[in-house]
């Protein structure tokens, strides 16, 4: 299938990258050949197949629940672009009423 | 003698006999770097003041007598994929430019905790997405072997770092192939481990379901030593299951008498290149005159792998890569509201390739395509898994070739994606399967290194690993160096 430049816009806003108007027509095509060539799986018959999401055989692996101080909680905030007083800081995402 | 070229054993036993110092490998090695990686290219960073407190560090202990870990004091050299507490740790990409982690992924502690020099980080396709290192945010790799060519990726530092002694041994890590190929274009040996076998916490997410974390090394000898300390349970990676981890070193010691290697029909294929396809089919020979038998099998879902792959991958890295938003870490884009941050951050640090992926896998994984893509994917993946469990009914390892040409020339393969996924045809059906796999030098076409692939059991690393080591035994490939010029 050939996708659009509207398709490869709605695309790119749900990944949130912002692309240049020349990096959307170059996905428009490469996108397209890539899924052209996965669309050959369609013609697979998997209607009685198990999915195989990993192959460990493992799940719902947990650990006790307690709390185990890492140590560096200050160095990994301090690592965060913008940071103040031991928190991150963003841009206000609500008006104020 | 240059320390450098020894392997990570010879390096171990000349340490203990004090024949030389840590400090002397840590100095060959990067003068070797020094003279050598303005033309290859292999590290992103180097690691020099603290590499040698390291290895003054070793030499104490060693010259204290005690019982030391074989690993003590030698030099390795570390994918930019894995976090080191204080070293800058890029993955390759720009919009991790200058982070530098407080914290080690648990391989490197591993690594750190048995006295292990760190050198520096290599280079890679950023957070490995890519299979020649030409994806890096900062520049591409050479081949030791040949400057106008790829080493392949995307752990192609390592590969090259280790190729041109630059270190003993490196990490890496293979998700589709990204040790096992680039250890076939380099002319060094790679192990890709059983999904869960090593512990990945701190080391970049890229594909969760399909990544693993493995050893490139001069010897298969070497490699079985260092499995030694890197595989087994972490808590911290709940994909590790407590499995007991064999003793790699003494099981390769074993003969290969009676041993049943199979040859799938699928991994020859039309449009490969002769050189390669002989070249496997000599090492099987070499294999049945070590007195294993070799058997034709058939692994019938091959041919779909790959476009299994090229959904599985870019689905999950758009999942993965969501963590890059400007806020937490690593570049920020600082204007405009949140979403504006998001989006600009995004768009600056994030190369090509990883646009590539995100995009298809935020489509494949959109409402109303899930069904379609991922679950297809999935279904496909159980299809491949199931050739393999029944292969290995019949057989204990299979030998197959690595990638179906050697090393291709950079730029030959960069605006053709498609193309350049190709490459890992033969590399990628294991990943799926989640097996092991070892890469080993066996020969060469047209003057490059040609690799075998030797694939085995979930959790069986220790035949592959005995089948490789009594093959080097017999064979003297892995000890050709290229003439870097």
């Amino acid at each position: 299938m050939k996708l659009t430049i509207e398709q490869v816009e709605h695309i790119a806003k749900l990944a949130r990258l912002n692309l240049s108007a020349q990096e959307k027509a170059k996905y428009a095509e490469q996108l397209s050949g890539i899924l052209e060539y996965v669309d050959a799986l369609q013609a697979v018959d998997t209607a009685k197949v198990e999915p195989t999401s990993q192959v460990t055989g493992l799940t719902n692996i947990s650990r006790e629940d307690r709390v185990i101080e890492s140590g560096i909680s200050e160095e990994l905030v301090a690592g965060a672009p913008v940071n103040r007083d031991g928190y991150v800081v963003i841009p206000k995402v609500f008006e104020n009423k | 003698m240059d320390l450098n070229k020894l392997t990570l054993l010879e390096a171990f036993a000349g340490l203990r006999e004090k024949k030389f110092t840590s400090r002397e490998l840590t100095l060959a090695c990067f003068e070797q770097i020094k003279k050598q990686d303005d033309k290859i290219k292999a590290f992103l960073t180097l690691n020099e003041e603290e590499a040698l407190a390291q290895a003054d560090a070793a030499d104490k202990l060693l010259q204290a007598g005690d019982s030391v870990s074989p690993l003590l004091g030698i030099p390795v050299a570390i994918k930019d994929i894995f976090c080191t507490k204080g070293l800058r740790s890029t993955a390759a990409s720009k919009i991790l430019e200058n982070y530098v982690p407080p914290f080690d992924a648990t391989a490197v502690k591993k690594l750190r905790d048995e006295g292990a020099v760190i050198l520096g980080k290599t280079n890679l396709d950023e957070f490995a997405m890519g299979g020649s290192t030409e994806n890096s945010g900062f520049f591409p790799t050479h081949n030791p072997w040949d400057l106008d060519r790829v080493p392949g990726g995307s752990s192609g530092g390592s590969a090259a770092a280790v190729s041109a002694d630059m270190c003993f041994y490196a990490l890496g890590s293979d998700t589709g192939g990204s040790i096992r190929e680039p250890a076939s274009f380099c002319g060094v040996s790679g192990l890709k481990v059983t999904y869960g076998r090593v512990s990945r916490y701190g080391a970049m997410a890229m594909t969760s379901s399909l990544d693993t974390i493995g050893p490139f090394g001069k010897t298969v000898e070497d490699i079985a030593l260092i499995m030694k300390y890197l595989a087994g349970r972490d808590e911290k990676d709940s994909t590790t299951p407590n499995i007991s981890v064999d003793n790699y070193p003494e099981e390769i010691k074993k003969d290969i008498k009676g041993l049943r290697i199979g040859l799938p029909k699928e991994y020859f294929v039309e449009g490969m290149d002769a050189g390669v396809r002989d070249r496997v089919l000599e090492a099987a020979k070499k294999l049945e005159e070590l007195g294993a038998e070799v058997i034709d099998i058939s692994l019938p879902h091959t041919d779909l792998a790959v476009a299994a792959y090229y959904i599985i991958c870019p689905s999950e890295v758009s999942s993965n890569m969501a963590r890059y938003d400007g806020i937490r870490y690593g570049l920020s884009k600082q204007s405009g509201d949140l979403l504006d941050i998001y989006t600009n951050t995004r768009a600056e640090g994030f190369g090509a390739e990883a646009k590539r992926r995100i995009m298809i896998g935020t489509y494949a994984l959109s409402a109303g395509y899930y069904d379609a893509y991922y679950k297809k994917a999935m279904q496909i993946r159980t299809l491949v898994r199931e050739d393999f469990d029944s292969a290995f009914e019949q057989v204990d390892v299979i030998l197959t070739p690595v990638a179906p040409t050697p090393a291709f020339k950079i730029g030959e393969n960069i605006n053709d994606p498609l193309k350049m996924y190709l490459a890992d045809v033969f590399t990628i059906p294991a990943s799926l399967a989640g097996i092991c796999g070892l890469t080993i030098p066996a020969g060469f076409t047209d003057n490059l290194p040609v690799g075998i692939q030797l694939l085995g059991k979930r959790f069986d690393e220790k035949t592959v690993l005995r089948v490789g080591h009594q093959y080097q035994s017999a064979t003297d490939w892995h000890r050709q160096k290229p003439e870097i010029k």
